[in-house]
């Protein structure tokens, strides 16, 4: 095929294009330089595509997987945060005197400039003070190092600080107001974090109301004069707080000059690189390690103050000092989800065609940016005309942070009912008006497509009944929203390593947070070297390798695994050859087939794979590689995006407003699935978290005090083992010839939709529409009482 | 300026002796106001009191305890009989069998997730009976046997309900696993065959972030004689 660009001729390869079992086909198209030769759709591999049991799970059972928290060095010491206990106060003094006196106490730290956060346009504005302003209730002030956890407890507790109160609000609604008690003196700005939040720089700031975020396309006032019927509707959602089950952490080691920390994070090269850049090390003289992380969710990014504490303390002592947060510090000052409120305006013609949106949204991050509602409004459906202006309100509380689809599971739960509710105005099935507007390609249109026709048949859409058909008390209803996410990948290297002793080895450092990396690497690498997945040694989790991406956006598995695949597929390229020699034939007439190397058209003629690897020089074959650009993509937009739908059934007990999610079909495309069993509970698992959002978790702030009422894991709910429904996850096989894998990840896609298919649920149940998060029974029976009224 | 200097000691910092020296010296300012009662102190407090709560009288005038004898405050060595061998530890009064294990057993597949009893990541087995190890002090453990995710395993052969966890996948970031494990033993202990329901009562305080329940009852099911499918 002739490159018209260039004229020199770029060769083509047959590729599997489509959905399995809707409309797969193969087709010719480019395959750039040096990448291999693309693999059949999953029914013709032998690894990749097949459940897998995760390679590390023996240790995770065993107890032997060891998490930050379990490292224990020689001379360790403890360490804990001394902490703000009031909500916004200049820090006038700190007396540390008593602290000190503590028996094992060995170094103290106090922050004297602000380690995280917004950072003010105008210092000056903000000018004097020996500490930075406390600004809410949590607010790390400085960490002890002592012999024991207990005695550097009791010397963070002994700390005396002296404030200098200020007014403070942790209400949004009277944080907009002009007279509020502003949490920052002027503008600020932030940078987001590898999985999201922060916000646009510059924007306009008035008091604690930063934004608005405009984003318009076309004529909204011509799109709504247009509309035969317009739906609007105002939502509100609660903050959700991560509540990872290990907390965040670090064990930090400064010793003549290099620094180790060992991290509970999601990208391993973030933390190094904060930590390079704040105590003025090259990179190379600072090493992160991450063997297992108990969860983050989109938290767990950067060194945090906690890393910067935990290594400047070890810098004053020459000890590794161990800071891991209790789990009051854990849910108050490392991140949640924003509470936001939205107002969206929705028109269309009677055929459903949509003729204008217009979305208004505040949203509040405490004292941090990144409240914004996404972009499910603007993207998922087709229509012309679009408005959108999101703002950020500050209040006296702690920082939000990204958290699994920054925005997104906010987004669904307005827009998914606002078509819910067009969709009845019309007279349409909602699935059918969805078939009408979901139409754009580059929005998992055509993905969107086959998982509602597949899940309303796996669901029984068909048992559907008019809102509010069951005569009793506790109504049963079934509803449906969409997910949408985009597809990113990001910059991710390793290197796979063939030794003479026929060990294959992939090294990244890439962490696994549970997301089973480790195993789709080996699945990949041994598909490529036709070995089985557990003949792979994985080594992640180490700066020392090769970067890997950072956990977030669902960016890992898209991003990393053609990286593997291609180094593997160079090493056994150099096995062929070496091969080659040792069998008289030609490398091109070779191929890996069932652990050896085989003559193509003479299985007789053969080299088991390990007398293959014996002939490589002393010290093995190493082949590094990094991720290319997707192929064909342009550099426009989006390279594309996924999509996910999900079916709810509820019950609504309209006496006491418990609802319960009896059932959730979920079906989902992820490119090319390469582990179908860690696929499908890790979409299980963000259903769960959707519904423990939409029925259950809520931080509470005291507006008297500004302390967090429940930061802990008792009245603040989780959803568990009884409030677990049935779930059905069908995950598609969807192939876009993207990589030299066409995977892609599914972790933000599976949370997004959940809230917003039981809402709809509700309304079915109930006839009526509950328009705030989440549906517990005060909010339920107020809903009820309102539209009883009506 | 915040640097402290060493205290002279001839053991090296995080040295286990030199820990419980440190930490059982408490607060040098009992009566400041800035002092407070912590989680454990509170416990030792109460767990102090139960003489004094089931009779009219005050803590101070409650008879001491007949047996054992008053131990503390200083630390003091016990025998844990923990998966089966018998180990020295010496502990404080206020240690639980959680900083027990993990600290002076390194046996830190028992996991801290919430120190109040909350999470269940910190379940181990006592006689068989699943309790929360950070809820339980180290010195009334006693000679009840001590059963932790690490002593479930025969060498390279796993117990059934880890070989179901595996199988099932019924696990994601791994943080919760040995307390959702010791939870399904000691259920299938007592009950071989459990019913969908039994399951999710004996992991209803077993706190699983990622969301793996579904798999988790399908391999306790499993583990218990029923096909493995999924849930």
């Amino acid at each position: 095929m002739a490159d018209p660009s260039t004229g020199a001729s770029t060769p083509s390869a047959t590729f599997s294009v489509g959905i399995a079992g809707d409309d797969l086909r193969r087709e010719e198209r480019p395959l750039p330089e040096g990448e291999p030769p693309p693999w059949p759709a999953n029914a013709e591999l032998a690894v990749v595509g097949k459940p897998t049991a995760r390679i590390d799970a023996r240790a995770k059972v065993t107890g032997q997987a060891r998490f930050t928290c379990d490292v224990r060095l020689r001379g360790l010491l403890h360490a804990r945060r001394i902490v703000s206990s009031v909500p916004h106060a200049r820090v006038l003094a700190i007396d540390t005197s008593h602290a000190e006196r503590v028996p094992g106490v060995k170094a103290i730290h106090l922050i004297e400039r602000a380690l995280e956060g917004p950072v003010l346009r105008d210092p000056s504005a903000e000018a004097g003070g020996r500490y930075p302003v406390v600004r809410y209730v949590g607010q790390p002030l400085g960490a002890v190092a002592a012999v024991t956890q207990e005695a550097a407890d009791e010397a963070a507790r002994l700390v005396e600080v002296s404030y200098g109160p200020l007014p403070f609000t942790v209400d949004m609604d009277q944080a907009m107001k002009a007279e509020a008690p502003p949490v920052y003196p002027g503008p600020v700005d932030q940078r987001a974090s590898a999985g999201g939040g922060g916000a646009v720089a510059g924007l306009p700031q008035s008091g604690n109301v930063r934004g608005p975020t405009l984003t318009t396309r076309g004529d909204v006032s011509a799109g709504f004069q247009e509309a035969e019927v317009i739906v609007e509707g105002t939502f509100t959602t609660q903050v959700q707080v991560h509540s990872a089950a290990e907390t965040h952490g670090v064990v930090a080691h400064f010793d003549d000059g290099f620094l180790t920390v060992y991290a509970s994070t999601q990208g391993t090269a973030g933390v190094r690189d904060d930590l390079a850049l704040l105590f003025g090390l090259p990179k190379e003289h600072v090493r992160v390690l991450t063997e297992f992380v108990g969860g983050g969710f989109g938290a767990k990014f950067g060194a945090g103050s906690y890393g910067v504490l935990a290594t400047e303390l070890s810098k004053k002592t020459g000890c590794p000092v161990r800071l891991v947060l209790d789990r009051t510090e854990e849910q108050t000052s490392t991140g949640n989800r924003p509470g936001t409120r939205q107002r969206l305006k929705v028109g269309a013609r009677r055929d459903g065609t949509l003729t204008a949106i217009e979305l208004e949204s505040f949203g509040t991050a405490g004292v941090a940016t990144g409240a914004g509602v996404g972009f499910g409004a603007e993207r998922m459906y087709a229509c012309p005309n679009f408005s959108g202006a999101q703002s950020d309100v500050f209040i006296h509380a702690g920082p939000g942070a990204a958290f699994r689809a920054p925005g997104m599971p906010q987004s669904t739960f307005a827009l998914e009912q606002v078509v819910d509710e067009l969709a009845e105005r019309l007279g349409l099935d909602p699935l059918v008006l969805r078939d009408r507007i979901d139409v754009r390609e580059d929005m998992a249109g055509h993905a969107h497509r086959v998982e509602r026709r597949v899940g309303a048949e796996r669901f029984g859409w068909s048992r559907r009944r008019a809102p509010g058909a069951d005569p009793g008390p506790v109504k049963h209803g079934l509803g449906v929203a969409q997910a949408l996410w985009p597809h990113f990948i990001r910059p991710a290297s390793c290197e796979v390593s063939l030794s003479r002793a026929g060990q294959v080895e992939i090294r990244s450092g890439v962490q696994d947070i549970g997301t089973g990396t480790r195993t789709v690497l080996a699945q990949v690498v041994a598909e490529e070297l036709s070995l089985r997945p557990e003949e792979v040694r994985v080594r992640i989790g180490d700066t020392a390798f090769p970067d890997g991406p950072q956990s977030g956006g669902s960016n890992v598995t898209g991003s990393l695994t053609p990286a593997a695949r291609n180094a593997a597929a160079t090493v056994g390229r150099e096995l062929l050859a070496r091969a080659a020699r040792k069998l008289g034939a030609a490398p091109e007439e070779l191929t890996l087939t069932g652990g050896a190397v085989v003559a193509r058209g003479n299985p007789a003629r053969r080299l088991p794979f390990r007398e293959a690897a014996a002939l490589l020089p002393r010290g093995g074959f190493t082949a590094r590689a990094q991720r290319n650009e997707n192929y064909g993509f342009s550099g426009k937009d989006w390279r594309g995006a996924m999509g996910g739908v999900q079916f709810a059934e509820a019950s609504v007990d309209v006496e006491t407003g418990i609802v319960r999610v009896v059932r959730i079909v979920a079906v989902h495309d992820c490119g090319r699935p390469l582990n179908p069993l860690a696929l499908e509970n890790q979409v299980a698992g963000g259903i769960l978290q959707g519904i423990s959002y939409a029925l259950f978790e809520e931080r509470l702030l005291d507006p008297t005090t500004g302390h967090m009422v429940n930061p802990d894991l008792e009245a603040y709910k989780i959803l568990g083992a009884r409030e677990t429904p049935r779930i059905e996850v069908v995950l598609l096989e969807d192939y876009h010839a993207a990589s030299s894998t066409d995977a892609r990840g599914i972790a933000e896609p599976a949370n997004i939709a959940t809230a917003a298919a039981i809402a709809n649920a509700f309304y079915n149940a109930t006839g009526v529409r509950i328009r705030e998060l989440p549906m517990n029974p005060p909010r339920v029976l107020a809903a009820l009482a309102a539209a009883g009224r009506e | 300026m915040n640097r402290l200097e060493a205290e002279p000691t001839t053991k090296a910092p995080g040295d286990p002796e030199d820990e419980r020296t440190a930490a059982s010296t408490g607060s040098p300012f009992p009566g400041d106001p800035t002092f407070r009662t912590t989680r454990r102190e509170f416990l030792a407090y109460s767990s102090a009191g139960v003489v004094a709560v089931s009779l009219p009288l005050s803590r101070e005038q409650a008879a001491p305890p007949a047996t054992p004898a008053a131990r503390g405050p200083g630390s003091i060595e016990i025998t844990l009989r923990v998966n089966g061998s018998h180990r020295r530890v010496t502990v404080n009064p206020a240690d639980t069998l959680a900083h027990a294990l993990r600290d002076h057993l390194s046996l830190t597949g028992t996991k801290i997730g919430c120190d109040r009893g909350a999470c269940s990541a910190c379940t181990v087995l006592l006689d068989g009976t699943p309790v929360s190890a950070c809820m339980t002090f180290a010195l009334d453990v006693g000679d009840r046997e001590v059963t932790t995710i690490e002593g479930l395993a025969h060498g390279r052969a796993l117990h059934r309900v880890q070989e179901a966890f595996v199988a099932a996948d019924a696990m994601q970031c791994g943080f919760c696993t040995p307390g959702m494990i010791m939870s399904c033993v000691a259920l299938l202990a007592r009950t071989p065959h459990p019913t969908l329901e039994q399951v999710r009562a004996a992991t209803s305080g077993n706190l699983c972030r990622c969301g793996t329940y579904p798999r988790i009852f399908a391999a306790v099911l499993s583990a218990g004689g029923s096909p493995l499918t999924s849930l």
